[in-house]
């Protein structure tokens, strides 16, 4: 197990190295943010002192390792736009969209598992059926639209909820959250139904496939024929053979719900990463841009080495040190 | 039921004074810092003018007014003496002092790292004394009119709270100490600034106890806000939902004519610029835009009404001047272009090209309101009288730095100017790095007599005299058809039926300008 992790280690070291390069050049071949954010009276003088401070003047080489160095030391330098350090900018988005997040795949998962086993146990029932259905609106449906309309319905016309921003937060264990104020949840709870939809159809469709299949399965024949009750079958050798499919997609799906929640971040002016990465790259604030995807590509690796190591927990075959990465 | 009818009364009384306090705004770019010398964009000037003050300040038509100079006069041809207002204090309760305006003079210079400074404004300035610590004067190298206009974009800031603040200090409150309507009461960046009145101010008081800007750059989620309730008054209203929002009995809505003009430029410098063709593909003999006559056929055959109507569904009038209407410099003699494809096409046909040419047109798509549809009319507008026209458009990230690189011929720019003077010398003066004029004069006109007249303009003191040669300027510059002019925006703003608000021709929108009704 540790060799495994030390090998996922260095491989990720590689892909963060390759990521910042890949944002370098593209940011480089795109323009220059003096063009953009400086004010358009500004002579000639002002442009090139402002380039020059930036340190925009450099050959894109050079540039690129006065980053690795301070990298390096732990700094991916200083926002143009914002002047602050970019790591700090994103860190303080970062809760709220964990927050988000957590609570978008916390709802499909609750949800979606128990009507997926339903729907498999079930198939010809008209809730089995009606499940279905629903699963597919929830695949087909574009969540800006459906985010529009929860807004309409719910903070519009009824008046029910709000219809933007985060509520209040408090501190918990140093990290400031909103889901502990019922002024918060009220915040939460229509952005988290927006964004957990996709997910919650497609936790749904995996439980139900992954259940009918695992009924014909010749060990829960046996367990039935050995007498065991219906909820010892289902909740425990089903479920359990069915959850790796479902495992490795909410990993996969977690992540990309971080770094994918920009729809949902900005139709409900939820202020996290994806608002901030939108704004960064409009004014091509290089620092934040990089910052920004170095992080999610460590969160990315991290969960999929989490994956793996649930992979071992629930599949005892599954042996973490054969793995081969 | 007296007891019931007294609290009823009670209630609604405290429902109003509630109502009435609390104002929440729904703006529409994102506020990157508080510090107001460190990045000068609108949306943090903006948000600056609520806690700081300059010493000449801008009125709702785009005209000067004192700010925290009282007054302010040429003593001789080179030296301006600013006279500050007495008595005004800092929101920490210290006072305000000529101390503080050489401090703030000099503190966006000590900002290296900013993409968009404000030394511009500061560098004409050679020399400060001061005289009293109500009394200020300044130097500079050469007589220069624009300095008060300058000093509009040069907040004050208390040198005992900013001296050696960083950007964050700034943020935090820490150093966000301004002579301004409102205090600084919390900053979460990306989402909201929170505003306290300040009571002590020495210019009219803001009507409402708390402020909140909520920074909400979605279309959808700044109108739905303000349909839910969830907002008093939102900014920047895409035009699609104007005609909505205005048929809604709880809502009122505001505009007026913005400051920004639109108007196409063309490369009148090159014998063979890039994307210009005959009909077939071919290069042309020579570059049409160099005929004034084509540049005028060009003019008459765009229907501006039709944009105005059409496609800016009636949120804009047609532009006959580089600045808008209220603008310092604005010619009323000078009328938008009459709509005539056929004298269009004679002239193009008198010109050598009866048979049209072929071009494309370049537009920016997220810069300006229908910025791509404006494109894409223009073009059709121009095929009619025989140019064939393409539209390429992109983001304004990576368009203006081709434009500026000059890969387009034919390109669409927009343009907000205090004064017609200042849009003249970006837009039309012959270009020329040192003194810094033309810098935006993407196609290069050149006409030494405007050029002659701007330098004459700048450097007379006198406001009237300066605005009759700005009016000479554009007059004679205009006959030339140096640029395709279009429109002026509207800017638009909507607010809950209760309140009412003063619109401003610069776009700000101000927490203090929205009042109960």
């Amino acid at each position: 197990m540790p060799v495994f992790i030390l090998r996922r280690l260095l491989q990720s070291v590689l892909v963060l190295f390759f990521m910042s390069l890949l944002v370098f050049v593209g940011v480089y071949a795109i323009g220059n943010p003096v063009d953009i954010l400086i004010n358009p009276q500004a002579d000639q003088a002002d442009i090139e002192r402002a380039i020059a401070a930036l340190g925009l003047d450099k050959p894109l080489w050079e540039q690129y390792l006065i980053f690795l160095r301070q990298a390096l030391l732990g700094d991916l330098g200083k926002s143009f736009a914002y002047n602050i350090p970019a790591i700090q900018l994103i860190l303080e988005r970062m809760p709220a969209t964990l927050e988000l997040a957590l609570a978008a795949t916390g709802m499909a998962v609750l949800l979606g598992i128990p009507l997926g086993l339903w729907a498999g146990l079930a198939p010809d029932s008209w809730p089995g059926k009606l499940i279905m259905t629903g699963s597919i609106l929830g695949f087909s449906l574009p969540t800006f639209w459906v985010g529009l309309m929860l807004i309409m319905v719910f903070a519009v016309e009824l008046g029910w909820l709000p219809s933007n921003g985060r509520g209040p937060t408090t501190e918990l264990f140093g990290v400031p959250v909103s889901f502990l104020s019922w002024e918060g949840i009220r915040h939460l709870i229509l952005p988290a139904i927006n964004l957990a939809l996709f997910k919650f159809s497609l936790i749904i469709r995996l439980t139900r496939a992954g259940t009918r299949e695992a009924l014909l399965q010749d060990y829960v024949k046996f367990a039935r024929a050995k007498g065991l009750s219906n909820a010892r079958v289902v909740g425990v050798h089903v479920l359990k053979n069915i959850m790796i499919p479902i495992v490795t997609v909410i990993g996969l799906e977690f992540g990309s719900v971080i770094a994918f929640a920009i729809v949902t971040e900005s139709i409900f002016a939820w202020p996290g990463m994806g608002k901030l990465i939108i704004d960064s790259i409009n004014v091509l604030d290089r620092p934040v841009i990089v910052a920004y995807l170095l992080i999610i590509v460590s969160l990315f690796i991290l969960i999929n080495l989490t994956v793996d190591i649930v992979y071992s927990l629930l599949d005892p075959r599954v042996r973490i040190s054969e793995a081969k990465g | 039921m007296p007891l019931r009818r007294f609290l009823i009364a009670v209630a609604a009384a405290f429902a109003i004074t509630v109502h009435a306090a609390e104002l929440r705004i729904g703006l529409a770019a994102d506020v990157t810092s508080l510090d107001p010398h460190f990045l000068n964009v609108a949306p943090n000037n903006n948000a600056a003018w609520h806690v700081f003050d300059a010493l000449v300040h801008v009125d709702a038509n785009a005209r000067l007014i004192p700010g925290l100079a009282q007054s302010w006069r040429a003593i001789d041809a080179t030296t301006w003496e600013f006279k500050l207002r007495k008595g005004v204090k800092f929101h920490d309760g210290s006072d305000f002092t000529a101390e503080d305006v050489m401090f703030s003079l000099e503190r966006p210079a000590t900002l290296a790292a900013s993409p968009g400074p404000f030394t511009g404004f500061v560098k004409p300035i050679t020399a400060k004394k001061i005289i009293d610590p109500w009394t200020l004067q300044l130097k500079t190298a050469t007589p220069y009119a624009m300095l008060p206009h300058d000093l509009d974009s040069i907040f004050i800031v208390s040198k005992k709270a900013a001296a050696g603040a960083a950007t964050e200090d700034f943020n935090s409150g820490k150093a966000a100490v301004g002579t301004g309507p409102f205090k600084l009461v919390r900053f979460a960046r990306g989402d909201r600034i929170e505003l306290a009145r300040n009571d002590a101010y020495w210019g009219a008081k803001s009507a409402w106890d708390k402020v909140t800007l909520r920074i909400l750059p979605a279309d959808t989620a700044r109108i739905g806000a303000l349909l839910a309730g969830d907002l008093d008054a939102i900014e920047n209203i895409p035009t699609a939902d104007l005609t909505r929002l205005k048929t809604n009995a709880n809502l009122r809505l505001k505009q007026k004519v913005s400051w920004r003009t639109l108007f196409l430029h063309m490369d009148q410098y090159r014998d063979h610029p890039p994307h210009l063709s005959d009909k077939s593909g071919k290069p042309l003999a020579k570059n049409p835009f160099k005929d004034a006559r084509v540049r005028l056929a060009i003019s008459k055959a765009i229907n501006r009404r039709a944009i105005v109507e059409r496609v800016m569904e009636g949120y804009a009038i047609a532009a006959g001047n580089l600045v808008s209407p209220p603008v310092f410099g604005h010619v009323d003699a000078l009328k938008p272009e009459t709509y005539d494809p056929e004298t269009a096409k004679k002239l193009l046909a008198e010109a050598g090209y009866p048979g049209g040419f072929a071009l494309t047109l370049y537009a920016p798509n997220n810069r300006y309101v229908n910025d791509e549809q404006v494109a894409q009319a223009v073009a059709q507008m121009l095929a009619r009288v025989g140019i064939q026209t393409k539209v390429e458009t992109m983001p304004a990230s990576i368009y203006f730095a081709k434009a500026r690189a000059g890969e387009f011929a034919f390109a669409l720019l927009g343009w907000g100017s205090f004064s017609g003077d200042l849009a003249l010398r970006a837009l039309v003066a012959t270009p020329d790095a040192e003194k810094g004029y033309g810098a935006w004069n993407w196609g290069r006109y050149s006409n030494p007599k405007v050029d002659a007249l701007l330098l004459q303009g700048f450097a007379t003191l006198d406001e009237t005299k300066r605005e009759a040669l700005a009016r000479a300027a554009a007059t004679l510059a205009l006959k030339d058809v140096p640029v395709i002019l279009l429109y002026h925006q509207l800017a638009s703003w909507a607010m809950k039926k209760h309140i009412a608000y003063s619109p401003r021709t610069d776009e700000y929108t101000f927490a203090h300008d929205f009042r109960p009704k």
